[in-house]
Formats: C-alpha cells, structure tokens, sequence
C-alpha cells in the first residue's frame, strides 16, 4: 500500500479508497526552489535596461512561476483534464478583454490629448475650459442674429 | 440511516447524494476549479484597467513605480510561495494520514501553522508598505493632488532667467491636427526676471507668469517682485526634498498609479485575509484529526483557493514593483 503511495504511476488506479494524486514533498521542494530562483532573476533583470524588452522578461518568468504552481501545486498536471480546460478558458477570456480594450482606448488617445492640449491653452483644468467653451459657443450663437 | 450502515463502503465522510467517495472528490474540485475561474474573471476587470492605464501612459508608471519598495515587494513575493510551498506540503501530508493512528497528524498541524504565518507575515509587510505610502501623501483618489496646471512652470533663481514650460500644439495649416507630428509636445520659454509682461503673447501666458510669480496683478502690471521669486524658490525646493508630492517633473496624473495600485493590492489583501481564516478553519479540523488518507478534500480545495493568491500576487509584483 505505501509503495502505491509514493509511485505517482499507480496513484491514478483506482484502489477502492485511493482518491487524488499524491505529490512527493520532494517535488514540492524542488519547484519551489525554482519558484524563489524565478523570482530572483526576475528582479535581477530589472538592473539592466533592455528597453520594451524589460516587461516581456518579467511577464515570462511570470507566466512561467504560475504554470509551475498550477501544474505541481495546484496538482493540475494529474488532474482531470477538464479542470485545467476551466482554469485556461477564463485567462483566455481575461486576455481576450485586454486586447479589445486595448485596441479600443489606443483608438481615441489622440481625441484625448488634442482635448487636453485645447484645454490647457485656455488655462485651467478640463471642465473649466469646457464651460468656457459652452459659455462662448453660446454668446456666438446669441450674436449671431443681430450681426444680421 | 440504517440503509446505509449496512454499506460498508459508504463511511461518514461520504454525502448520501454521492456513490463513491471519488466521485465526491472530483465533484469538489470541479466546483472550486469553477470558482477559481470567476476569481481570475474579477481580478481580470483590474487587469484590463491596469493594461489601459499603462498601455497609454507608461510614463505615469515607470515615473510611480519608483516609490515603491522592491525589497518590500521581494520579499513578500518569497513569503507567498514559502507558504504555498508548505501549503501544497500538507494536502500531501494530509493524503498519507492514517485515519486511526493519525501518524501524520503533528507534520498537518506544524506545515499549516506554517502557511498560515506566511499569510500573517505578508499582512504585515504589506500594512508597513501602505502606511509608508500613506506618510509620503501617496493616497488613492484624485482630490488629494494639486491640479496640473499649476505644476506647469519650472525656474532657476541661480540662473537669474524665468523658464515657462508651454504645451505645443502640432498645426497643419494653422488648424491644430489630430496625429503627432513628432514635435516635442512642451517647450521652455525662458524669460528674464524683470518685465516679461512685454513678451506674453497672450493671456494664456499671462496667467502662467501669474502662476510663476505668485501674483496676478503683478504679471499683468508687468512689474514682478524678484524678491517675491526668491522665497517661493526657496519654499519650493523644501518641499521638493520632503514631499515627492512637490516633485516639479512629477507627470500629470501620476496618481493613476496609485490608484490601481491601491485596488488591486487591497483585492489581494482581502483574499489573503479570507485564505487565513480558511487556514485556521483547516487547522481546527486538523486537531480533531479529521484529515486522513481518505478523506482530505478541504485540504486540497483550501489550498488551490491559497494558491490562486499565490499566483495572483506573481503577476502583481512584476507589474508594479519592476517597472524600469
């Protein structure tokens, strides 16, 4: 029974009480000495300046550490396949909001700051300069009639 | 009742909706695997803001980041996979209990007091970090930071000249154009001390060598008091030194920073306060010796729900604490 135990092989037969995988403590160790290694480099990399590169190294190595807690801690490299199809299919759909997002917000940046730039030459903040420009389309309009 | 006494295959910890004790176990796992996508779901919506936020104002970011402590943040980072490191330790521990000597017991008890301190250890590191944000003025909510149009100038009393930092415009044909055109977006217009009234073209300038001067009569009058100069520099530079709030290349809204920051570390925050409360629930159990090789499902769902914190928190301290 123990030698069922400790081989991860025969842990998935079904033994009559023998429910989950057991993971050996020394794989757990294992993956979190790479884990806090991981981190180490990850703040190493931050004291030299590749430019746009910084943040793919440092969301690399953080796509690594979490594949390694959701497949050794998390137990999903032995789980059901259907469990890791949930875990997956969520950050799909948390990246698929990102993108859109993202290609949505970059499209009225430059409305943004064409707004901004306006409204600083006016002097004062946003909703100032907006007022002023109400107040003065306003008096065009009610001048109008008597420039007639 | 007494149905299901005469199965001997059918022991306590089994629901009588459930005919296997397996089939308990992956209808568990199915259902916290469930919740785990919502969580990351919630989680989600403040990453989206996050890569807006940054997406279109990196400057914001790269300029706050530098507040925070990175040895802080490493450390916490070291903390939470420690934990989870014991936390994985004992569902497996839990798995290899014997259900009457209760053999494994001590170690169960021992690995999850261990988890729970690093969650207790993270709380604390993270109170520190806060209050010393809190201390600099570093709050979230843009009421608690002066409006930019009054950080738009910067000058040099040593120099003797008065320099009016401007937002350019990019034309074409005098009309003023949606794209870049790749001109520097401020320029410095140096001024001298005396008189500069002559040379605003408009009362847009005008009223930035009000901001300047600390006196609207006098820019418009076009006679400034050099000594009324001299003590707001002075002014000026104490607060430089002290508040980072005072900061004159300090870029409009970099509160932004701080805001997202607030939320989704206070998010993390409360999930590792509820993680511990699930832990000391977990160790409880445990001293009643209610954790054995056949019956560990809390165990292991309580430790997927500290592991998701984990995992959380790996992509929160690059994206805020490495920004270089």
């Amino acid at each position: 029974m123990a030698d069922n135990e400790h081989n991860p092989l025969h842990a998935h037969d079904d033994h009559g009480h023998g429910v989950g995988h057991i993971v050996p403590i020394k794989l757990l160790v294992v993956v979190g000495v790479v884990l806090l290694i991981l981190t180490w480099i990850t703040v190493a990399a931050t004291y030299f300046d590749l430019g746009d590169g910084n943040i793919y190294i440092a969301l690399a190595i953080a796509v690594i550490k979490a594949s390694l807690v959701a497949l050794f801690f998390m137990h999903l490299r032995w789980d059901r396949p259907f469990n890791g199809f949930i875990f997956v299919g969520s950050i799909a759909f948390v990246a698929l909001f990102i993108a859109f997002a993202l290609t949505d917000s970059s499209q009225y940046q430059p409305d943004i700051k064409e707004y901004r730039i306006t409204s600083d030459l006016k002097g004062g903040d946003s909703v100032d300069a907006q007022k002023k420009l109400e107040e003065t389309a306003a008096q065009l309009q009610t001048d109008a009639p008597s420039a007639e | 009742m007494a149905h299901d006494a005469e199965h001997h295959d059918h022991p306590d910890h089994l629901a009588h909706h459930f005919d296997t004790p397996k089939q308990q176990f992956e209808a568990g796992k199915l259902g916290m695997w469930l919740f785990i996508a919502t969580e990351i779901l919630l989680f989600g919506g403040l990453f989206v803001g996050y890569s807006v936020w940054r997406g279109n104002h990196p400057e914001l970011f790269e300029y706050s980041s530098h507040f925070l402590d990175t040895t802080m943040g490493g450390i916490n980072t070291a903390v939470l996979i420690a934990s989870s490191l014991t936390m994985a330790a004992a569902v497996t521990v839990a798995q290899r209990n014997d259900p009457v000597k209760q053999d494994k017991r001590p170690i169960l008890i021992l690995l999850l007091v261990l988890t729970l301190c690093g969650a207790a250890g993270f709380m604390v590191i993270k109170y520190f970090e806060w209050t010393h944000k809190f201390a600099e003025g570093w709050y979230p909510g843009v009421k608690y930071y002066e409006k930019p149009s009054d950080k738009s100038h910067t000058w040099d009393s040593h120099a003797g000249v008065i320099g009016v930092e401007m937002t350019t415009i990019d034309t074409v044909d005098g009309a003023p154009t949606r794209g870049d055109l790749g001109l520097p977006d401020t320029v410095t217009v140096e001024l001298p001390a005396a008189a500069p009234v002559a040379v605003a073209p408009d009362h847009f300038l005008a009223d930035k060598l009000a901001a300047v001067y600390g006196n609207d009569d006098a820019a418009h009058a076009g006679d400034p008091h050099g000594a009324d100069v001299t003590t707001h520099d002075a002014k000026h530079d104490e607060h430089e030194q002290t508040h980072p709030l005072q900061d004159p290349h300090r870029p409009r809204d970099a509160h932004i920073f701080f805001n997202i920051y607030y939320m989704m570390t206070g998010l993390h925050g409360i999930h590792v306060i509820i993680g511990g409360i699930v832990i000391t629930w977990l160790l409880i159990k445990s001293f009643r010796g209610q954790f054995h090789r056949d019956y560990f499902t809390p165990v292991d769902l309580g430790g997927l729900y500290w592991h998701v914190v984990d995992l959380i928190w790996i992509f929160l301290f690059p994206l805020f604490y490495l920004i270089h």
